[in-house]
């Protein structure tokens, strides 16, 4: 089929990314932090962070939109710094999907080849291969307001690897569908970027959109990348309390860290790992990651025992989460749920065991 | 379950007594004084003088008269030439305030205030001293440099007056449109590869076309159906004043007034039309949240030389008929010199002293014209919105269909029809100055209308549900809900209607027949036809500024007002 021969002319195009000391700022602000960043050729990444912490202002910076101070932007051993937009090759997806609303579906698709003064039958080719990888050849005459919010989506999508880029840029792509058609469309999206294997940033706030569809993904957070790794990598090894945070939910203990043991407020110690600095301390455990046990058990190998009060819970389906008190501070357990389980009501007195091995330990 | 096959009628009455006494008297209304004198003068047109006769044959004397070939001609090119020059005059504008981050667009938007609250034909007079073949910038140009520009001669002064009256219309609707496309448009393009004049070819001109034509349209119309301007500057091989001379120097029973009429009435529909196709279905605003307008850029030094350069220029072509006016009005004598002779408040004097009813006049009658629009505006709002009683939009199109009527055409079907009714005096029904206000109101319904409906489209139904549950009848749900509500809206639709209607010449040409029922425009056309009336003139002139600019002053911070003490709560 025609769009095989798409996907084979973007797959020998794909290339690699290499952000490297990228600062800039609007005024005093300062938006982007000294950002490095590497990025495989065919390589599905994601920008993740919560609004305003730069993700969308680096993606611009790569399509040509922003400037930045100092730093460059190295697209398959090509600085492209000092390009203009239309001049970099660099598909972008607007989160608006921007389509042009007096050119017809083809029309859109066709803009990019015309620009790149194609022969006409080359362009009609072309459009029509790329309609046909997201489905939409059928609907090339109409105009963009006679599509609805998916199909328009794929049309930016269809538009933007009409003209087979070196990379493709997805600003927050799923952020105009509902519920259901997002888990449909990531999907989708997944599935192209694999037939393709274009090299994709995708831009989001929602960890689970980046968790299910990205190979990596780099935190960010006030103009800052605080972690770049797999999905699971950064779930289960955070490298601080932010990304701890930001990807899943987290408990997080306070205490003091003096000679390899791990100080709770309310009294309570535990091992800490081996070369953990000395002074003020955080422990941090997810919720499935500790279990409960009924008052005055004995802890065994490997577990800290805390004692403290269930004061509320919630039913979540394959588990119940029991928010506990701990001293001053309120932990999330889940218990795995099975049919029959019982509930234990507030007020009950349980004991947390919490796995040292699974336990995480950040100094402040 | 089943479908019934028949249901029952509701068994409650699809409208209260009231709601059709109002319905009945508005269309009376709509019927006696739009559709009627309307249809009077499209049924003249066809039908023969001496026999009553249905028949084409006026069409074809029009067809061959020399003088109304060329007067359609000329008329036509009036009309393109000041879309024109208009676009050239909004153009740059436009391109400063939607491209540029400079505080000069606070002085563009003043722009295109400043010709709107002067009548065109005000500034007409004014316009000749300055520009005309005596005028201050030829004596200056010919003493300099030995040559003249003929900007004011024959057509070129009418084309020159309209197209710094009219370019507003344009740099408006322009701006809107150009205001109203997302940033993304542009950078989407941008990343498949356009830039510079390709982008803008492909991407931006074709977003803000829309916007452009129904702006352009409308200038168009408004200067093809004008007939003061070309008057005062004494032109009268165009339609509208064919039309006029016609009517009152051969007679009311003259075919030829009719057939121009009809004429102005196609072209006025035929542009119309073009607006509301090029708006319709292309609804291109496309600014989606957290977007916004396209992408600006500082000025460099030159570009800011350029810009600023530009706008004092533009800034100086429309101030030039208000300060024209106003030398003129504060002028002992004012000929074949830069400036006047002398200066003194003689004018003044002499038409507050002598035409002291020409102001009064035009309040009573802009004010009485506002409240019938405004009263028929909001009734039929209401029976629209509010209602479902089957037909109720024609209320809306037969109103609304006063925008494709020329005050001309207005003006002569008013005296068709009701020349031969006579009142109780025994003089005929039009020489009533109460007819010249129905004009006026007329011809502003479609305005107030749409200033109504506006206002009656921000009030939610449940506020209304919530007063009928508790008890209140409709009749009292409108007058203590809906009014007080829709007050803002409807007081700048009213300022308006006032404003617009106190300068309006057109209709009210036609319709004076006594001096002393005369409005300020026509005292000011009957001042500005001797060269001893013009000081007077002039200083009439200034107060119609005066009245409109405070009008439009206070419509807008009313506007302004409303819209945020909704927001507010």
């Amino acid at each position: 089929m025609s769009s095989n021969q798409l996907g084979e002319a973007i797959r020998r195009a794909a290339s690699g990314i290499e952000v490297s000391g990228v600062n800039l700022s609007y005024g005093r602000t300062h938006v982007l932090k000294d950002v490095s960043l590497t990025i495989h050729p065919g390589e599905f990444f994601a920008f993740l962070g919560p609004s305003g912490c730069g993700k969308t202002t680096l993606l611009r910076l790569i399509a040509g939109f922003n400037n930045a101070q100092t730093g460059q932007v190295i697209v398959g051993g090509t600085d492209i710094s000092t390009l203009p937009p239309w001049k970099r090759d660099v598909g972008m997806v607007f989160q608006s999907y921007a389509l042009w609303p007096h050119m017809s579906v083809a029309k859109n698709v066709a803009f990019g080849l015309e620009e790149r003064r194609l022969p006409r039958d080359e362009i009609v080719n072309r459009v029509d291969q790329a309609l046909d990888l997201v489905n939409l050849r059928h609907l090339k005459d109409r105009r963009p307001s006679q599509l609805s919010g998916g199909q328009q989506q794929r049309v930016a999508l269809a538009r933007t690897i009409a003209i087979r880029p070196k990379i493709l840029l997805l600003d927050e792509p799923l952020s105009n569908l509902d519920a259901r058609m997002r888990v449909q469309v990531r999907r989708e999206l997944r599935d192209l970027q694999q037939s393709l294997g274009i090299t994709t940033i995708f831009v989001t706030h929602d960890q689970e959109e980046a968790n299910t569809i990205c190979d990596r993904i780099a935190v960010m957070n006030e103009g800052r990348v605080l972690q770049v790794g797999t999905p699971m990598a950064l779930y289960d090894r955070p490298a601080d309390l932010f990304v701890a945070g930001f990807l899943g939910t987290a408990n997080i203990l306070q205490g003091t860290q003096a000679g390899g043991v791990f100080s709770l407020r309310d009294g309570n110690a535990m091992p800490a790992p081996a070369g953990s600095p000395e002074g003020p301390a955080r422990v941090v455990f997810r919720p499935q990651n500790a279990r409960l046990a009924g008052e005055g058990t004995a802890a065994e190998a490997g577990l800290t025992a805390l004692p403290g009060t269930v004061i509320h819970s919630e039913f979540l389906g394959a588990a119940l989460r029991y928010g506990i008190r701990i001293g001053e501070d309120e932990v999330l357990v889940d218990v795995p749920h099975q049919a029959g389980a019982v509930l234990l009501p507030a007020g009950t007195e349980v004991q947390v065991l919490l796995d040292h091995g699974r336990a995480l330990f950040f100094p402040g | 379950m089943q479908a019934a096959r028949s249901l029952p009628a509701p068994r409650m009455a699809l409208a209260t007594p009231g709601q059709w006494l109002t319905i009945l008297g508005i269309a009376a209304f709509l019927g006696l004084f739009l559709v009627i004198p309307v249809a009077m003068v499209i049924l003249v047109a066809f039908q023969d003088p001496n026999t009553g006769a249905l028949t084409l044959v006026n069409f074809a004397d029009f067809a061959r008269n020399e003088l109304f070939l060329r007067s359609f001609a000329n008329s036509l090119y009036v009309s393109g030439m000041s879309v024109v020059w208009a676009t050239l005059l909004a153009l740059p504008l436009a391109y400063f305030t939607t491209r540029f981050e400079f505080r000069g667009a606070a002085i563009i938007q003043t722009l295109g205030v400043i010709p709107l609250i002067m009548p065109p034909f005000a500034g007409a007079i004014a316009m000749q001293l300055l520009f005309g073949q005596n005028g201050s910038i030829n004596l200056l140009l010919d003493e300099w440099f030995a040559f003249k520009l003929p900007f004011m001669d024959g057509l070129n002064g009418v084309i020159f007056v309209q197209s710094v009256h009219y370019f507003p219309f344009i740099l408006i609707n322009l701006t809107a449109s150009l205001r109203n496309i997302d940033r993304s448009m542009e950078e989407a393009a941008q990343n498949l590869g356009a830039s510079g004049f390709r982008l803008f070819r492909r991407i931006v001109f074709p977003l803000a076309m829309p916007g452009y034509i129904a702006g352009a349209s409308l200038v168009f119309i408004k200067v093809f159906d004008d007939l003061a301007t070309p008057l005062l500057l004494n032109v009268k091989d165009m339609l509208a004043p064919q039309a006029y001379l016609r009517i009152t120097s051969v007679g009311l029973n003259d075919p030829m007034g009719y057939v121009i009429s009809v004429v102005l009435i196609v072209f006025s529909i035929l542009s119309l039309f073009i607006a509301t196709q090029a708006t319709r279905g292309r609804d291109y605003a496309t600014v989606q949240r957290g977007g916004g307008g396209l992408s600006k850029r500082p000025l460099r030094p030159l570009d800011a030389v350029m810009a600023y350069g530009v706008i004092l220029l533009i800034l100086a072509l429309v101030l030039a008929p208000h300060i024209g006016l106003f030398l003129l009005s504060i002028a002992t004598i004012w000929s074949f010199s830069p400036l006047p002779d002398g200066y003194t408040l003689a004018h003044y004097s002499r038409v507050l002293a002598e035409s002291g009813q020409f102001i009064w006049n035009t309040l009573l009658y802009a004010t009485l014209a506002g409240l019938i629009g405004i009263g028929i505006g909001t009734a039929i709002s209401y029976i629209v919105l509010r209602t479902r009683i089957p037909g109720r939009e024609w209320l809306d199109y037969v109103a609304s269909a006063a925008l494709a009527v020329p005050g001309v055409v207005l003006g002569i079907g008013y005296l068709r029809t009701y020349f031969g009714i006579p009142l109780p005096g025994g003089q005929p029904l039009t020489s009533f100055w109460i007819i010249i206000v129905i004009a006026l109101a007329v011809r502003r319904l479609p305005y107030a209308l749409r200033a109504c409906m506006a206002a009656m489209q921000q009030i939610s139904v449940s506020l209304e549900e919530a007063a009928e549950n508790l008890g209140a009848t409709k009749s009292s749900t409108i007058r203590r809900i809906v009014m007080p509500l829709m007050t803002g809206g409807l007081l700048a639709g009213f300022v308006t209607s006032f404003a617009t209607a106190a300068v309006e010449l057109s209709a009210t040409m036609m319709l004076v027949q006594n001096t002393a029922d005369a409005p300020l425009a026509y005292g000011l056309y009957v001042f500005m036809q001797s060269p001893a009336g013009r000081g007077a003139g002039a200083a009439l002139g200034i107060i119609a500024v005066l009245i409109v600019g405070i009008s439009t002053y206070l419509s807008q911070s009313l506007a302004e007002r409303d819209r945020r003490a909704k927001a507010g709560g």
